[in-house]
């Protein structure tokens, strides 16, 4: 009976091995992908296990933790002032998770992360608690309440950039939510996330608008149809354009005319008309240059960078500005901003703050450094240029036609005295034969001694009693205009 | 083993003289399978509450008793008996209760409506399981003794397998006996001895029947007609088993516990074969109407389909073992408490995983492969085919069990209700597999006691200086 006795052991030891196999599949191959599995509970009760690190602008925390002893969480994420900040920070919820900044920066913020490795094991081996990391903002807090302020409670959104370095400033967004609302796992929290959500609230509070909701950015985008006219040597600022008012678009039957039929903008130059915001001739400019042109300025400013590009990421991913390859009509009408033509907020403010710093287009980024518990940097944010869609000569042209716009043509609301402001208007048409309220607009740069530290975009949903061109300038440039008294203040 | 001058093993059929007893091998391992869950109990409570428990002495104090009283009664009645069954089992045994104990600290899963805490009616019934142990060594002279009973053992096992259809199922499974007010049985338990007795007896009879009086046909020895009788008869119990009561586990524990005597028994490949073409043939013709069944193998296949359908179990607990990793959580810092429902009974292998990583869960397995190894090593080094087959079938019925469970939680394959043995919540299992221990311990002790010394020849007697 031996025999089939010693098989009968090899077969338990085989059995024995399956099992050893198994437990290293599980625990060591696989470890990791179930470890963070973010259906994994583990990973939610760690994050809160210990007060969160914090997100700081101008050096103070807008965010914190609170203890709440709970089943599985013993700490909750607070928010100063929530609304103001919920678009930098996202939110951190123990029911729902995490999104932009506190889900980006997830591992510093919990302390989680591999450079704080070391920061952790001499925590373990005192027997202190884990201490995560802090994000420090490039936002300006002033800029960033002044845009809110500004917003009041119209619909709409700002960003505002540092056009020297990128830096972000302001980012604001009107409807906003308070991220502490829903910050827990109650029952009361899951109502309060419910009543945000999109179908539940159809002026959607929780979509970041200044980031990844696009536009048609109307007459403002004339700036990057004039720098491609500049740039194509076959325009000049002040050198009178063969342009008819009305225009008729390309291979249709469409007149195209200008607001308030201005009697200027017949052959007008390239400053008149931006100056007073001539369709004709920037419709016409695009038609001449062509699709192929236009598309590949508006991508030297920014637009169609695809998603798996990450030149634009700030880090939070803005939703990607469109300038599509289209037909004649559609792109003369692409040239002024209209028809398949879609912007974020932050990328006219980049448009802005392009031609503000002579050309030179620099990477948006609104995350200064990562700060470890013991308040050692562990990563600094450089400039990065992104582009130059521009020569310096033409971006100083351009300027030139910003200010006249301030100065003397639709954007005088932007004028701040003893400031140079630079600026550029738009009322962007939307739904079925424009029968919907149209989006006001208004980007412009703010220029001290030595350049600019300041480029803002504004958008203004609904603007229901104003539907004229006039609407970017009397909606938009106000708050424009407070958000860069709030930089300059800063800097007097 | 080639041959015997080169065997120093404890594995020969014939004992070249006397072996030494290794008793004081295994007290001194029975000191360590003592002090290592006295310092996991330690561990726990300074995790959990950063101060030594305050049951840590009577904790040790209880389990080193029940070590040191098997200990004695295995010196007194059994002393030539196998020196590591004892000692691992007594490890798993106090492990176990730790990690029940660690798991009633959650309050999640220790409340009033799941019974509340449940390591001292687990330290309970391991005192009983113990006193089994003790009355098994002492009372059973001689593990031949049972061979008188092989009818009624299959009568006996036959009821207890029947008995759960009667009572209400729990949790999906009719394999309780429950008599009100004094608690529930897992009459299984019992049986897988009771049943590897009956097979031994059996089979010992007729063996040379089943192995030698069989048709040749296509290369492969059939057995006679009525020689098959008995088989089928096990192979319709242990679908019955499936079917009647849903219990997975237990109906392929029964038949692979059949063929691998059936095997050792007959040395025919052919009735493995055999085996495995039934058991194929009962696991497809079940898993296609029975919904239980199939439920389980789609949750094993998909777990985090399962989980998303509200079965979280079989994905929590892959969760545990993954977020052990390599070294574990550490003892009363893992988060297994998630898995929730059967924390401390089914699944408390992914406890083990998570806490103790996969170190801890590799020294676990291998400890009961240990178990394994030693009970089919007392197979090899019985001298009687009774002993052989008993002690193989307690041997592989012990390690197949291991196997369904732990391999059921790691998702090796499907899972079936069954405890772990030793570790899990359970008085039942806790109780049989002590028992089991004991009938291996006896018949490894008849195994490895040195022959009897020749009967005094008068001659000898003769030569003898008579003394003044």
């Amino acid at each position: 009976m031996n025999k089939p006795l010693r098989r009968i052991a090899i077969f338990c030891g085989l059995l024995v091995l399956a099992l050893l196999v198994r437990s290293n599949w599980l625990q060591f191959v696989q470890a990791d992908d179930l470890k963070t599995d973010p259906k994994n509970r583990r990973v939610d009760i760690a994050r809160y296990a210990q007060p969160r690190g914090n997100i700081i602008v101008d050096g103070k925390n807008i965010t914190g933790s609170t203890v709440v002893n709970g089943n599985d969480f013993k700490y909750k994420r607070t928010y100063k002032n929530g609304e103001l900040w919920s678009p930098v920070t996202g939110y951190a919820s123990q029911a729902f998770g995490a999104n932009q900044l506190e889900k980006l920066y997830d591992p510093i913020l919990t302390g989680d992360d591999d450079r704080l490795f070391f920061n952790r094991t001499i925590d373990m081996l005192t027997g202190k608690q884990q201490k995560g990391g802090n994000v420090v903002t490039t936002l300006n807090a002033k800029a960033q309440k002044a845009a809110f302020d500004g917003l009041g409670d119209k619909k709409g959104a700002v960003a505002a950039i540092n056009p020297k370095t990128g830096a972000i400033l302001a980012l604001a967004n009107k409807p906003s939510y308070d991220p502490s609302v829903f910050a827990g796992n109650s029952e009361k929290d899951g109502e309060k996330y419910k009543a945000l959500q999109r179908k539940n609230d159809k002026d959607d509070p929780t979509l970041n608008r200044a980031l990844r909701q696009t536009y048609p950015p109307g007459s403002t985008f004339k700036v990057v149809t004039a720098a491609a006219g500049l740039e194509s040597g076959n325009y000049d600022l002040d050198g009178k354009t063969d342009s008819p008012d009305p225009y008729r678009l390309p291979d249709s039957s469409t007149d195209l005319g200008n607001e308030g039929n201005n009697p200027a903008c017949k052959n007008a130059s390239v400053r008149v008309a931006l100056q007073w915001s001539c369709n004709t001739v920037f419709a016409k400019m695009s038609n001449d240059l062509g699709n192929d042109e236009m598309m590949k300025m508006s991508e030297q400013f920014g637009f169609n960078r695809d998603l798996d590009d990450d030149s634009q990421d700030t880090p939070v991913r803005p939703a990607v500005s469109e300038y599509p390859k289209d037909n004649k009509p559609q792109n003369a009408q692409a040239g002024i901003g209209q028809a398949s033509n879609r912007a974020t907020p932050l990328q006219m403010a980049m448009v802005a703050s392009a031609v503000a710093n002579d050309g030179k287009l620099m990477k948006p980024y609104m995350v200064d450094q990562l700060v470890a518990p013991n308040l050692n940097v562990l990563e600094q944010t450089k400039p990065k240029k992104l582009s130059q869609p521009v020569s310096a000569e033409n971006a100083q042209k351009l300027q030139q036609g910003m200010e006249t716009v301030v100065n003397d043509g639709t954007g005088t609301a932007g004028k701040i005295p003893g400031v140079t402001v630079g600026g550029k208007t738009g009322t962007a048409q939307h739904g079925e034969d424009n029968k919907d309220n149209p989006y006001a607009w208004f980007i412009s740069y703010a220029k001290t001694g030595d350049g600019s530290p300041v480029a803002v975009a504004v958008v203004v949903e609904s603007s229901d009693t104003l539907r004229g061109d006039i609407a970017g300038g009397k909606l938009a440039a106000p708050i424009a205009k407070s958000v860069m008294e709030a930089v300059l203040d800063g800097k007097r | 083993m080639s041959s015997n001058l080169t065997n120093t093993g404890s594995n020969t059929t014939v004992s070249p003289g006397g072996l030494p007893s290794r008793r004081n091998t295994e007290l001194a391992m029975l000191v360590f399978a003592v002090l290592i869950p006295v310092f996991a109990y330690a561990n726990v409570g300074l995790a959990k509450e950063g101060s030594l428990p305050t049951g840590m002495l009577s904790y040790g104090l209880g389990l080193g008793l029940l070590a040191g009283v098997a200990h004695l009664v295995v010196r007194r009645w059994a002393p030539y008996a196998d020196p590591l069954m004892l000692p691992i089992a007594t490890l798993l045994n106090g492990m176990g209760l730790i990690f029940i104990w660690r798991l009633d600290q959650e309050p999640s899963i220790t409340h009033k409506a799941t019974g509340g805490e449940a390591a001292p009616t687990q330290m309970m019934w391991s005192a009983l399981a113990v006193g089994l142990f003790v009355l098994v060594l002492v009372f059973l002279k001689d593990h031949r003794v049972l061979q008188r009973y092989t009818y009624i053992s299959m009568a006996a096992a036959l009821v207890l397998l029947a008995a759960p259809i009667f009572f209400p199922a729990k949790y999906g499974a009719k394999i309780w006996i429950t008599i009100p007010g004094v608690g529930s049985l897992q009459p299984a338990e019992f049986a897988k001895i009771i049943i590897a007795v009956f097979f031994a007896g059996y089979l010992m009879v007729k063996r040379d029947a089943l192995a030698l009086a069989s048709r040749r046909f296509m290369g492969l020895y059939l057995p006679r007609g009525r020689d098959l009788g008995p088989i089928i008869v096990i192979w319709a119990l242990s679908l019955m088993i499936l079917v009647f009561e849903t219990d997975l586990g237990t109906s392929l524990l029964f038949f692979g516990l059949f063929v691998v005597m059936l095997y050792v028994a007959t040395e025919r490949t052919s009735w493995i074969v055999f085996g495995l073409g039934l058991s194929a043939v009962g696991a497809i013709a079940v898993a296609s109407f029975e919904p239980h069944v199939q439920g389980r193998v789609q949750d094993w296949l998909d777990p985090m389909q399962a989980f998303k359908d509200g079965s979280e179990q079989p994905m929590q607990a892959l969760w545990a073992f993954g977020s052990g990793g390599t070294l574990g959580s550490g003892l009363g810092q893992g988060f297994s408490r998630l898995i929730n429902f059967a924390a401390k009974s089914d699944y408390i292998f992914a406890t083990v995983g998570e806490e103790l990583g996969l170190a801890g869960l590799m020294a676990i397995i291998l400890l009961y492969g240990l178990i394994v190894e030693r009970g089919i090593r007392t197979s090899l080094a019985a001298r009687d085919p009774f002993g052989k087959l008993l002690a193989v079938g307690l041997a592989s019925a012990f390690g197949l069990q291991v196997f369904i469970v732990a391999g059921g939680v790691m998702g090796l394959i499907p899972l079936t209700g069954m405890t772990l043995p030793f570790m899990a919540q359970g008085g039942s299992s806790v109780v049989a597999n002590w028992a089991l221990i004991a009938v291996l311990l006896k018949i490894s002790d008849t195994a490895r006691r040195p022959a009897p010394a020749p009967a005094p020849s008068p001659d000898a007697e003769m030569t003898q200086v008579v003394r003044p």
